[in-house]
């Protein structure tokens, strides 16, 4: 074990963390029945990285994501978070799902949502009380909407949407985090926001995994790349492998952006 | 203890369980399953009959929670086939359910004394005919005991899985990423609804149970932007519904179950009317308004363009619009202080006609 230094808000300075990889995935396959939808795939993330996981639509990014957090049952492999199994690491993983994937009509507030993001460390039974409210409401003004924390979410717009999302994984006080396409239509603020965000969290040693879509921000806005179609078509740092031959494998020829070009 | 009493507080021990765990299954998209698991309970309640021997309220309570389990089991199940879609599957597995109970009720109606009628539509009049009697001494009507057991599971329940349910129903994939697991959490609200089902059986029936379940639910979430006030709104409403149902039923002398249901269903339309919030008068009236003074700031900015001062047939022309609906926005707008008219025919905007035309033209880009 050796000791990281966190540079977080919780008060939490030092945090024994093994010495492994934030995520180390080995020979990951999943199938949907007999219709595999990730073959083979093997990378490692380093610490304190920002890395994208690009990919064509349908590419198995999503899939990667849930089969890392054990919500989806390998057919073989396996991914290691700071190499334990996920059941023994999540309360290192936070996790922004797609801002599609839930209803936003829900009868709940944005202040709301972010204390979710709390109940994880809770636990079953246990309520959130004064102490988690003040935290989701400092995360909230981190990502500089705490004047929207009583607003119902489907009162937000989808970029304030998205920034509520993050607010909740910033409550998850995490140290690896799994992000599922939050650039996916925001505006141009929101997505600068975002990125500054992203800096901060890296700045703080911390590890962000970002499912992304739009390969024109890809070298400006991350270290390391996981290109992705179905296979493991390339992963290394974005100076690498970033290329137009690795990314017209992926995407089939079709790449109008030229990287490096 | 009156008639009128024990009818009521059943009827209220009906509308709170079923209020509570509704307006969980409304928000997880699962009032069908609601209707699902009250037809399927129906063969663990002749089960439990077949072992208790006489109509014990523990075994049919448990056995109404198995087969409400096992119905959203078989559902999740037929589903995950991919050769059914959702609403055939629930339509196939509760059928077949109630079926078998159907089947079991008539084969063996010699030693159940169950009758179908009575499971399909309740009677919630018969209530203070049946007392619980223990050792001579009464104890007071059957429903209070049985009813007020499933209240207090459902309560507690919501009050001790709160946060998990709310957090698996409004994003399944984070409460599985942080540990609190979105299947147990849903196989427990169906045991939950399986045995309030199982407890409004005798008042209100198998059909009309899904109307407490379902529509104070659905109401109080055209009231309400938070999930514990859309609960406690919900039991409100249902509560409303069984006392205003009773007195109705009554008054015109008609089935007291079906009366209350008819009121769970009115109220339902008089918010989906008249809500302040998701109503449809206000969504009318808010869609009105702002077509009205779309009207007005696109006379104002027309007005601008031609010049300091024009005419109404200028306007009419320049605008293409009706007679009637020019001098109707000309009007409007002359009340509101953003133009003045001269002389008869002559239009011209005020300062805060122009401002308005401009705020307009601002709000385009």
């Amino acid at each position: 074990m050796r000791q990281v230094e966190m540079g977080n808000r919780s008060g939490r300075n030092l945090e024994a963390l093994p010495d492994e990889m934030p995520l180390e995935v080995s020979g990951l396959t999943v199938a949907y029945r007999d219709k595999p939808v990730l073959w083979d795939i093997t990378f490692e993330v380093p610490e304190g990285q920002l890395v994208a996981i690009v990919g064509p639509n349908g590419a198995g990014k999503t899939t990667l994501l849930k089969a890392v957090m054990g919500m989806i049952e390998p057919a073989a492999g396996r991914a290691l978070v700071y190499g334990m199994p996920f059941e023994k690491a999540r309360h290192l993983v936070g996790y922004v799902p797609q801002r599609g994937s839930v209803d936003w009509d829900f009868p709940t507030s944005a202040l709301d949502v972010v204390q979710m993001g709390l109940y994880g460390k809770l636990g079953w039974f246990r309520r959130p009380g004064r102490k988690e409210r003040e935290k989701a409401m400092e995360c909230l003004e981190q990502v500089g909407i705490a004047s929207f924390a009583d607003r119902q979410i489907s009162q937000l717009s989808g970029g304030q949407q998205q920034r509520v999302f993050l607010a909740r994984a910033l409550a998850q006080d995490a140290n690896l985090y799994l992000t599922d396409e939050p650039f996916a239509a925001v505006d141009y603020k929101t997505e600068r926001a975002i990125v500054e965000l992203l800096r901060e969290l890296k700045s703080q040693g911390k590890t962000v995994v970002v499912v992304h879509h739009d390969l024109g921000t890809v070298p400006e806005y991350f270290d390391r790349v996981v290109i992705l179609n179905k296979n493991l078509v390339a992963e290394g740092p974005v100076g690498k492998v970033f290329n137009k031959e690795n990314l017209s494998e992926a995407y089939g020829g079709n790449v109008s952006y030229l990287a490096g070009s | 203890m009156s008639a009128d009493f024990i009818v009521i507080t059943t009827a209220i021990l009906v509308a709170v369980p079923c209020a509570l765990l509704g307006t969980l299954l409304v928000l997880r998209q699962m009032a069908m399953i609601g209707d699902a698991i009250s037809h399927a309970v129906l063969p663990g309640i002749v089960f439990a009959f077949f072992i208790s021997e006489s109509l014990g309220a523990l075994t049919s309570l448990i056995g109404a929670a198995v087969f409400g389990l096992l119905c959203a089991v078989l559902i999740e199940a037929l589903k995950n086939t991919g050769r059914v879609k959702e609403d055939s599957s629930i339509g196939i597995v509760f059928t077949a359910l109630f079926a078998l109970g159907v089947f079991l009720i008539s084969r063996f109606a010699g030693s159940v004394h169950l009758d179908l009628q009575h499971v399909l539509y309740g009677e919630i009049a018969f209530s203070p005919l049946n007392s619980l009697i223990i050792g001579g001494v009464n104890l007071g009507p059957i429903s209070f005991w049985t009813l007020g057991v499933v209240t207090v599971i459902a309560v507690s329940f919501v009050l001790l899985f709160y946060k998990e349910l709310k957090i698996a129903t409004f994003d399944a994939g984070l409460a599985a990423a942080v540990g609190l697991s979105p299947v147990l959490v849903h196989y427990l609200l169906m045991g939950a609804v399986s045995i309030t089902v199982v407890g409004a059986f005798d008042s209100v029936g198998a059909i009309l149970v899904v109307a407490f379940l379902i529509a104070p639910a659905a109401t109080a979430y055209l009231l309400t932007e938070q999930l514990w006030r859309m609960m406690a709104l919900a039991v409100a409403l249902g509560t409303l519904s069984a006392v205003s149902g009773y007195y109705f039923a009554a008054f015109l002398d008609v089935s007291i179950s079906g009366m209350m249901a008819t009121m769970t269903g009115f109220l339902f339309i008089l918010a989906l009317l008249f809500s302040p919030s998701h109503g449809l008068a206000a969504a009318f009236s808010r869609r009105r308004e702002n077509r009205r003074i779309f009207s007005r700031d696109l006379l104002l900015s027309r007005i601008g363009t031609l010049g300091e001062k024009t005419t109404e047939e200028e306007l009419a022309r320049s605008l293409g619009w009706e007679r009637r609906k020019i001098s109707r926005s000309l009007d409007e707008a002359l009340r509101g202080g953003f133009i003045v008219r001269p002389s008869s025919g002559e239009v011209a905007a005020t300062r805060k006609g122009r401002d308005a035309a401009r705020e307009r033209a601002g709000s385009l880009a």
